[in-house]
C-alpha cells in the first residue's frame, strides 16, 4: 500500500515538473472568493473566460479556491510561487489581500474584479463593471411589459454598487412608461431569503407584476415568489432563467468572462493596461442582457432594446448610476 | 367601509407572513427545549439546521419528492447531535465548545458533500416538487382566509408539534424522565434511569427537530439551499427559547412575535419612507422591549450546561 502511495505522488511530482516545463505559455492564474470555482455567479463566470483565453489565446490557466476569507493571502503567495505572470483575485472582498501583495511584489501583475482603487499600483488593476447600463435594459423591458403599470425593485444593503443597479433600474422604466409606478426596497442583508420572499409578495400584492433584484441570495426568494404567484422576476449577474425557466423574465448580466479575457489577450500581445481601474460597460462586453431574454420578451420590444444597446455604446444615453444623476437625467427627460 | 377591507386584507397579509418566517424558527425552537430540558445545551442548532437544510434541498433534487426530503433533512440534523451527544454527554465535554464546533461542521460538511454531488457547486439546483401548500385553492385567491389559510404543510406540522412536544414533556412518564435529568440528574440516576440514554435521547431529537427546521427553508420557503440560506435562524431560535422560558408554548409565542415583528419590517417598508436600516432593527428593538417589560424571571431547567459523569457520584 505504502509502496502505491509513493508511486502515486512520484508520479504527481513528474507530472507536475512536465507541466513546469513548458515555459514558453503566459501563465495567469485566478483566486476565486469563498464561493468556488463553480458558484453558478461571478467566480465562475472568471473561471469561464481564464479557460476561453487557454483555448484561444493558448495561455496556461489555473485557479485555487479560498474555503475562508483568511486564506486569501497564502493562496495568493502560492500561485506567486508557481511563478504565474497574472494573479487574479475574483471579488471585492479580496481588494485589501491584493493590494498588499501588489505592492510587495513588483514582478508579478495583479488584478481583480470589483474593486476600484484610489492609488493603484502600476502592477495591479482593478476591473468594475457599469452595472447600471444592464440594469437600464431590463428595466426598459420592465416598463414596456408591465401589464400593471406597476414594478419592483429588491435591495441587497444600500451602498454605491447597488445604486447602480437601482438608478440604472429606475432610468430604464422611466425611459420606457413614465407613468409606470416603481415600488423599491432594501432587505437590509444579500443572504435572507425569507425576507427577499415576503419583500416580493408584498410587492406582487401592491400590484407590482415584475419585480429586480439586486440582493445575492435574498433574490432566491424573489424568484421564490415569482414562481408561487406565477408573475415575473429579473434575474442579475448571470442568466437566472434556470432557476424559475417561467418566471424569470430577463437577467441583468456582468460579464465577467470578457473582462478576463480581454485583460489576458492584452497581456498576451504585450500591452499591459496596468495602474489605473478599468470601467467595463455595454461597450466594452462587460455587462449585457441575459440570452434567455428572447424566450419571453415580444421581438419588437427586443428590437427596441438593440436600439438602445448602441445608443449607450455611442454615448448618446448615459445611464444614470445613483441619486444625484438620476434626478438629473429624470429633469432632462422631461 | 372599503378602508376596512384595505385594513383586513393587510391584517392577513401580515399573519400569513408571521407564519411563513416563525415555521422554520419553531421547529429549531423546539428543538432548543427538548435539549435543554435534558439539561444539554446545544448551540449547534444554527449548523444542525443548515446541514438538514442541504440535505433536505439534495434529496429532494435527486428523488423528486418532497416528503423524502424532509426526512433526510431530520435525520441528517439528528446524525450531527449524535455527535454532539457523543462529545456532551458521554465525555463530558463543555456543551458551549462541543456546540461551536458542530457550527462549523454543518455548514463545512454541506458545502463539501455539494460540492461532491453538484458538479462542484456550492448550492444545489431548483428542486422539482416543493413541499405543498395547505388550504390551496380552497378560497378564493387572496381573499382573507386564503392568504391566512393557504401556507406551507410545514407551517401547520411546527404547530402540531408545538403540542406533541408539549404533550410528551408534561404528560408522559419519559417526558418526566427527561425533564428529571435536567433538573436533577443524581436523583434520577439514583432511581435507576439512565441518565446518558436520556440526554441522548433528547439532544438527537433537537438535532432532527433543527434539521426539519433547516428544511422548512429550503424546500418551503425557497426551493434550493444555498451557503447563506441559514445565517442565524439558528441562533434567534435559541433565544426565542430562552424568550418562551424554556417551554414549548413559549417558544411558539416568541418565534411567532419574531415573525410578526419581520413580517412590520417588510409591511412599513413599503408604505411609509423610513431608512431601511431603522426597519431591520424592530424585531431586536421589540424583542428587548418585550424581554424587559413583560417577560417576568425565566428559569432554566436546573443542572442545564453541567455534565453528568455516573463515576464521578458512584
Amino acid at each position: 500500500m505504502k509502496r502505491v502511495f509513493t508511486a502515486a505522488v512520484l508520479a504527481a511530482l513528474m507530472a507536475a515538473c512536465a507541466q513546469q516545463g513548458d515555459s514558453s505559455a503566459v501563465k495567469i492564474a485566478m483566486v476565486t472568493d469563498v464561493g468556488g470555482v463553480n458558484d453558478q455567479s461571478f467566480n465562475q463566470g472568471a473561471w469561464e473566460g481564464l479557460q476561453r483565453a487557454q483555448l484561444e489565446l493558448g495561455i496556461k490557466a489555473s485557479y485555487v479556491e479560498s474555503n475562508q476569507d483568511a486564506d486569501y493571502v497564502p493562496n495568493l503567495q502560492s500561485l506567486m510561487d508557481a511563478k504565474n505572470q497574472l494573479i487574479w483575485g475574483i471579488g471585492f472582498k479580496m481588494g485589501q489581500a491584493i493590494y498588499e501583495a501588489a505592492k510587495n511584489n513588483p514582478d508579478y501583475k495583479f488584478a481583480i474584479i470589483d474593486f476600484a482603487y484610489d492609488n493603484t499600483p502600476a502592477n495591479l488593476i482593478g476591473v468594475v463593471f457599469k452595472a447600471e447600463e444592464a440594469s437600464f435594459l431590463v428595466g426598459y423591458i420592465a416598463g414596456k411589459m408591465t401589464k400593471t403599470g406597476t414594478v419592483g425593485f429588491v435591495g441587497g444593503i444600500k451602498g454605491n454598487v447597488i445604486d447602480g443597479f437601482d438608478y440604472g433600474y429606475h432610468a430604464g422604466v422611466n425611459f420606457a412608461n413614465r407613468q409606470v409606478k416603481i415600488l423599491r426596497q432594501y432587505a437590509e442583508s444579500f443572504t435572507d431569503a425569507a425576507k427577499g420572499k415576503v419583500i416580493t409578495l408584498e410587492m406582487y400584492r401592491q400590484g407590482a407584476d415584475i419585480v429586480y433584484h439586486a440582493a445575492g441570495g435574498v433574490g432566491d426568494g424573489v424568484i421564490e415568489a415569482a414562481r408561487e404567484s406565477n408573475r415575473w422576476a429579473i434575474g442579475v449577474d448571470r442568466d437566472q432563467n434556470y432557476l424559475a425557466p417561467d418566471n424569470v423574465l430577463t437577467s441583468a448580466m456582468k460579464r465577467v468572462d470578457n473582462a478576463i479575457y480581454n485583460i489576458a489577450k492584452e497581456l498576451v500581445e504585450g500591452r499591459w493596461p496596468g495602474g489605473k481601474t478599468i470601467v467595463y460597460g455595454l461597450k466594452e462586453g462587460g455587462v449585457d442582457i441575459a440570452p434567455s431574454t428572447s424566450k419571453h420578451v415580444p421581438v419588437n420590444i427586443l428590437a427596441e432594446v438593440e436600439e438602445l444597446k448602441k445608443k449607450i455604446m455611442a454615448g448618446e444615453i448615459v445611464v444614470p448610476y445613483n441619486e444625484a444623476s438620476y434626478n438629473d437625467w429624470l429633469a432632462k427627460l422631461k | 367601509m372599503e378602508i376596512v377591507f384595505v385594513l383586513l386584507d393587510d391584517l392577513a397579509f401580515l399573519i400569513g407572513v408571521t407564519l411563513l418566517y416563525s415555521s422554520p424558527l419553531i421547529f429549531t425552537g423546539l428543538g432548543g427545549v427538548v435539549t435543554e430540558s435534558t439539561g444539554v445545551v446545544n448551540i449547534g442548532l444554527e449548523g444542525m439546521m443548515t446541514l438538514g437544510a442541504f440535505a433536505a434541498a439534495s434529496v429532494a433534487y435527486y428523488t423528486a419528492d418532497p416528503w423524502l426530503g424532509f426526512l433526510a433533512g431530520g435525520v441528517a440534523g439528528g446524525l450531527l447531535a449524535l455527535l454532539h451527544a457523543l462529545a456532551t454527554v458521554r465525555f463530558g465535554a463543555d456543551h458551549i465548545i462541543s456546540g461551536i464546533a458542530v457550527n462549523f461542521l454543518g455548514p463545512g460538511l454541506a458545502l463539501f458533500v455539494s460540492r461532491l454531488i453538484f458538479n462542484g457547486a456550492t448550492q444545489t439546483l431548483t428542486v422539482p416538487n416543493k413541499i405543498p401548500k395547505l388550504f390551496d385553492g380552497v378560497f378564493p385567491s387572496k381573499s382573507f382566509f386564503d392568504l391566512i389559510l393557504k401556507q406551507d404543510a410545514t407551517v401547520y406540522i411546527a404547530l402540531v408539534l408545538v403540542v406533541v412536544v408539549w404533550f410528551v414533556l408534561y404528560r408522559t412518564v419519559l417526558g418526566l424522565r427527561l425533564r428529571s435529568v435536567g433538573e436533577h440528574p443524581l436523583a434520577a440516576d439514583t432511581l435507576g434511569l439512565s441518565v446518558e440514554r436520556l440526554k441522548t435521547y433528547g439532544v438527537v431529537a433537537s438535532g432532527v427537530l433543527a434539521g426539519w427546521g433547516g428544511a422548512a427553508m429550503s424546500i418551503a420557503v425557497v426551493a434550493r439551499f444555498s451557503p447563506g440560506l441559514i445565517s442565524g435562524q439558528g441562533f434567534i431560535a435559541l433565544a426565542a427559547m430562552i424568550f418562551g422560558k424554556w417551554t414549548p408554548h413559549g417558544t411558539l409565542a416568541a418565534c411567532l412575535f419574531f415573525g410578526l415583528a419581520k413580517g412590520l419590517e417588510v409591511y412599513l417598508g413599503t408604505r411609509f419612507p423610513i431608512p431601511g436600516t431603522l426597519l431591520a432593527m424592530l424585531p431586536y428593538i421589540l424583542t428587548i422591549l418585550v424581554l424587559v417589560g413583560f417577560v417576568g424571571k425565566a428559569r432554566p431547567p436546573r443542572a442545564v450546561g453541567q455534565p453528568f459523569l455516573k463515576e464521578r457520584h458512584s
